[in-house]
């Protein structure tokens, strides 16, 4: 049995006038140790997904249908006790921006502690060695006096580190990382994701980590998820889906990599933009940008097909040439 | 160092705007009624007048006339009151003490009722209670002051006869603070006009801090607050409110001067023997020297609270940017 | 105009019309306007024409009241034998008109600036924001009372309430510009380096004409819940201010002055010449303040905030 069973997840924004549908049924599992990638453009819903599971939607936001199995635990419609229980204690969070992220009046102690204090009977005392071994752990220098500090006196690429330092305080079995780092310099990010990955790695810890950054997710993940408009396009392991992807769109992603051995060269864009919530094509969502499309794709939304290890929801999958060694360019 | 820098200019600004104030408060005197006649009258020639006129330095240029305003007022002298024929600073601080009872009275009814209900409102927005609030907060601040202070004494004076309609209450000596809030009589009478003042700011107050904390319950650092699991009592009460409070500070100080002008209004429904019921006398005399005494002082309250409130924020902040004001 | 285009094609109307609140006080205030507007057509007497006043006829209660009310008088008469429901719309007509023209006065003056100091930046735009920071510093209902009083101090009484209607505007339309400024140098700031008007500046429209076509319609959201909400603080100043006999005289009176003028005889029972022009005033503006806030919800626009 999984760690994590998300089955038939979908997620609606009631408003006005209609109920926007930003999540179309997803299925995903995660085992123990394992890392997942979710991949796709801003507004494919990747991160609505990740704060379904937590019941963190922002308003008005809600899960309308599927199930959510932590461990033995259905997570939607989870009493906010239980589910307290839950976040940042069993499973834990890093968001996109650590600039947001950490309270901008509170120490970054205070922050930690707090955290340790909500899951643990834990003095003070403890709790403070506790948050600068963790500190320690996510090599930040001098963690004794970073404790003391607010947020805006540490540097984008260190407070990061804090929110990573809190997210492993209480030994989660599954962090959600969304966007760990694009709001970070270049150079930080690669800083962060290789502490990342280490540190997954060394505690067995599982890793759902969303982000539109396909380079990242295959040197981290051993998983992928492909969306697009709210469905999951593709789905396989890492080396498959890269090497042979078998969706148009997951095709074009990579296309549109800019690759080491030929600077200079144009960038392949996928044409078009994803379309927005309230006007998504009929059939296939992704027909009107996909090169291969007919007819049959605006008449029904595909499932996804193939086997286990490796599926995509395109119903001319088959008739999509490999990757040339020259397309390819890894 | 910085805050140093920040808090010197912020000084001179102070300084600046009072330099303005007295130069407005001046050139009124200047040229609002005529000195010689309320002190000798219309009897004296022509001759004498230009005569004492030149003694008393009113045909220096102006801005040597400004400078021995300047001069004296420093060193607290802001002339006589025409009217009460006694230093026309002496005769504000005299009547300070009422209005100042007025404005803690109001202050304290604000504080304890709009802080809660500011708070509620922005937690559970939908429910009735919080509904209930905002329908009554945006009747009051569509009700003037005026008007709220009128019709209490109609109902609770007037009808009611369960308070007394007008005036300052019995005032005692207490660690010498003449007060009225020492005595019972002192109390009662300050209820209603306590309460009419703070009418019109506490609505304002709970809309206020229902929408900064309503803001800040966006935040991300609130959803990563909620993510880490931690009881509600605490993102709201600690996180969220925390961050609420500094707007609300910068804004309070503020208010802390508009509310010395309804204490004006206040003060001349209930008759209250106030600074601005005083103000309202004066210029009804055209009491010239009261008349700037006052609008010197208000600035100097204005710009001493503000200036406070100011450094205040920027001291407790820590991570306003300390580049001029905030902007 | 793009801008207006989308306000009317957007949800606004749409919620608009499924608000209760938004619609009764929405009508609330067109019928009042409208009262206000063709006062002189619907008063049954001019409150200004002395000789149609009777002194005879002062202080007669509402046609309701249990004693002696007069079939003539609907709402009964003030002390000086006017029509109460004459005096109220003639007055409601000048605290609206007050209240409309001094917005009007903040609108352009800070529109300007906010214009100005976006476009200019530098020193310009220094000296107006410390400038409007130090007068949003100071209320403005402190500004105006101290205002006010040194002019009728100065002009003597009589001259003085025949200013006291463009003082009136004056005063309260110079002492609020700031919070139009400082919204509108906002935006103008976001949109100053998008592309179309640095395009616009590259085919050689003036810096003038890119600020008026371009960057102004981006402010209309704003502007409108503002000026709402404005135009209800304005009419409460107004009434405040000839409340304490600083505005309107009594011989053209606003609702403030007509509570002003009513509120001495509330002890002696004709509450009425209080009571119902307060009524009317506190009708008005809280229509306006329920419209103002539906507004900001509906259109939720980016307002500067301090």
């Amino acid at each position: 049995m999984a760690l994590l069973e998300v089955t038939d997840l979908e997620v609606e924004f009631p408003l006005v006038r209609k109920t926007l549908k930003a999540i179309h049924g997803i299925s995903f599992n995660l085992e123990k140790g394992e890392r997942l990638g979710i991949v796709g453009e801003s507004g494919a819903g990747k991160s609505v997904a990740a704060f379904a599971v937590l019941n963190l939607l922002s308003k008005p936001g809600r899960i309308s249908n599927g199930k959510i199995r932590f461990e033995d635990v259905e997570l939607s419609g989870l009493d906010a006790k239980s589910m307290r229980h839950i976040r940042g204690n069993r499973i834990s969070m890093i968001f996109q921006d650590p600039m947001m992220t950490l309270n901008p009046v509170l120490t970054v102690g205070t922050q930690m502690i707090e955290c340790l204090k909500a899951h643990r009977k834990i003095s003070n005392s403890d709790a403070r060695e506790l948050s600068i071994t963790k500190l320690r752990e996510v090599l930040i220098p001098s963690p004794e006096n970073r404790m003391k500090s607010y947020p805006h006196e540490l540097s984008g690429g260190m407070r990061q580190r804090v929110v990573i330092a809190i997210a492993l305080l209480t030994d989660p079995s599954i962090i959600i990382a969304d966007e760990p780092t694009t709001a970070l310099d270049v150079t930080i990010q690669a800083e962060i994701m290789t502490l990342m990955l280490d540190l997954c790695k060394t505690k067995n810890l599982g890793l759902i980590l969303i982000t539109h950054d396909l380079a990242v997710v295959s040197q981290v993940t051993e998983r992928i998820l492909v969306m697009y408009a709210g469905r999951v396009v593709e789905e396989g392991l890492t080396r498959d889906v890269i090497n042979n992807p078998r969706h148009p769109y997951t095709r074009g992603l990579i296309k549109a990599l800019p690759q080491e051995n030929k600077p200079g060269e144009r960038l392949n864009q996928i044409r078009g933009t994803m379309p927005s919530l309230g006007a998504i094509p009929p059939g296939c969502a992704f027909n009107p940008r996909c090169d291969f499309a007919d007819n049959a794709c605006e008449l029904e939304v595909p499932d996804l097909m193939g086997a286990d290890s490796h599926r995509a929801a395109c119903i001319h999958m088959d008739k999509i040439p490999a990757f040339s060694d020259e397309e390819a360019g890894k | 160092m910085d805050y140093l820098y920040f808090a010197i200019r912020r000084l001179l600004q102070a300084v600046l705007v009072m330099f303005v104030i007295s130069l407005i408060g001046f050139s009124i005197q200047d040229n609002l009624g005529d000195p010689l006649r309320e002190l000798v009258g219309q009897s004296v020639s022509e001759k004498e007048r230009q005569a004492l006129r030149d003694r008393m330095g009113l045909n220096d240029p102006f801005f040597i006339q400004y400078g021995r305003f300047l001069g004296k007022a420093v060193q607290g002298d802001l002339g006589n009151s025409y009217f009460f024929k006694k230093p026309a600073l002496e005769v504000i601080a005299a009547k300070f003490p009422a209005t100042l009872e007025l404005v803690i009275g109001a202050t304290i009814i604000i504080i304890s009722f709009a802080l809660p209900f500011g708070v509620y409102c922005a937690i559970r927005p939908k429910s009735w209670f919080a509904k209930f609030i905002m329908g009554f907060s945006i009747i009051g601040i569509s009700v003037p002051v005026f008007l709220t202070a009128i019709f209490s004494i109609y109902i609770f004076s007037v009808e009611l006869g369960w308070m007394p309609s007008f005036g300052r209450g019995e005032t005692r000596d207490l660690l010498g603070w003449n007060s009225g809030f020492f005595t019972q009589d002192g109390l009662v009478h300050l209820v209603l006009p306590s309460i009419s003042l703070a009418s019109i700011m506490m609505p304002l107050f709970i809309r206020l801090i229902r929408s900064e904390m309503m803001e800040i319950l966006q935040m991300e650092y609130i959803r990563f607050a909620w993510a880490k699991g931690l009881l509600p009592r605490r993102v709201w009460f600690l996180h969220a409110f925390k961050n609420t409070l500094l707007p609300v500070i910068t804004v309070g100080g503020v208010q802390v001067g508009t509310m010395l002008a309804y204490t004006i209004l206040t003060e001349s429904v209930f008759q209250w023997p106030g600074m601005g019921f005083l103000f309202l006398e004066a210029v009804n005399r055209v009491d010239t020297p009261l008349i700037i005494a006052y609008i010197i002082v208000v600035g100097l309250i204005f710009v001493v609270t503000n200036t406070f409130v100011d450094l205040l924020y920027t001291w407790v902040n820590p991570t306003v940017k300390l580049v001029g004001q905030k902007s | 105009m793009k801008a207006i285009q989308a306000f009317f094609t957007s949800d606004l109307l749409f919620r608009f019309s499924k608000d209760k609140v938004a619609l009764v006080s929405f009508t609330v205030v067109m019928v009042l306007v409208l009262c206000a507007l063709f006062a002189p057509l619907i008063a049954p007497y001019n409150p200004y024409d002395l000789t149609s006043i009777d002194i005879m006829d002062s202080e007669i209660p509402p046609l309701w009241h249990e004693s002696n009310g007069d079939e003539r008088f609907l709402l009964g008469t003030d002390p000086q034998g006017r029509d109460m429901l004459s005096t109220i719309l003639y007055g409601m007509r000048i605290s609206l008109a007050i209240g409309f023209f001094a917005v009007l006065l903040q609108a352009f003056l800070g529109v300007s600036i906010g214009l100005l100091s976006g476009y200019m930046g530098g020193r310009v735009d220094a000296f107006f924001m410390r400038l409007a920071d130090i007068q949003l510093s100071f209320s403005t209902l402190m500004v105006a009372i101290i205002a006010l009083a040194i002019f009728q101090a100065g002009f003597g009484a009589e001259l003085y309430s025949k200013l006291a209607i463009f003082m009136l505007i004056l005063v309260i339309g110079i002492a609020e510009w700031p919070q139009y400024a400082r919204t509108v140098r906002a935006s103008v700031l976001t949109e100053k380096h998008k592309e179309y008007v640095d395009a616009a500046r590259v085919i050689g429209m003036s810096p003038a004409r890119i600020m008026i076509r371009h960057i102004l319609p981006n402010t209309l959201s704003p502007i409108l819940v503002i000026s709402t909400i404005q135009v209800a603080n304005a009419i409460i100043s107004e009434a405040a201010l000839s409340f304490l006999g600083l505005g309107m005289p009594v011989n053209q009176p606003s609702l403030g002055s007509l509570i002003s003028s009513g509120f001495e005889y509330i002890f002696s029972g004709s509450w009425w010449i209080t009571v119902i022009p307060s009524i009317v005033l506190v009708i008005l503006i809280l229509s306006i303040n329920l419209l103002g806030d539906w507004l900001r919800d509906a259109l939720n626009p980016k307002l500067y905030k301090d």
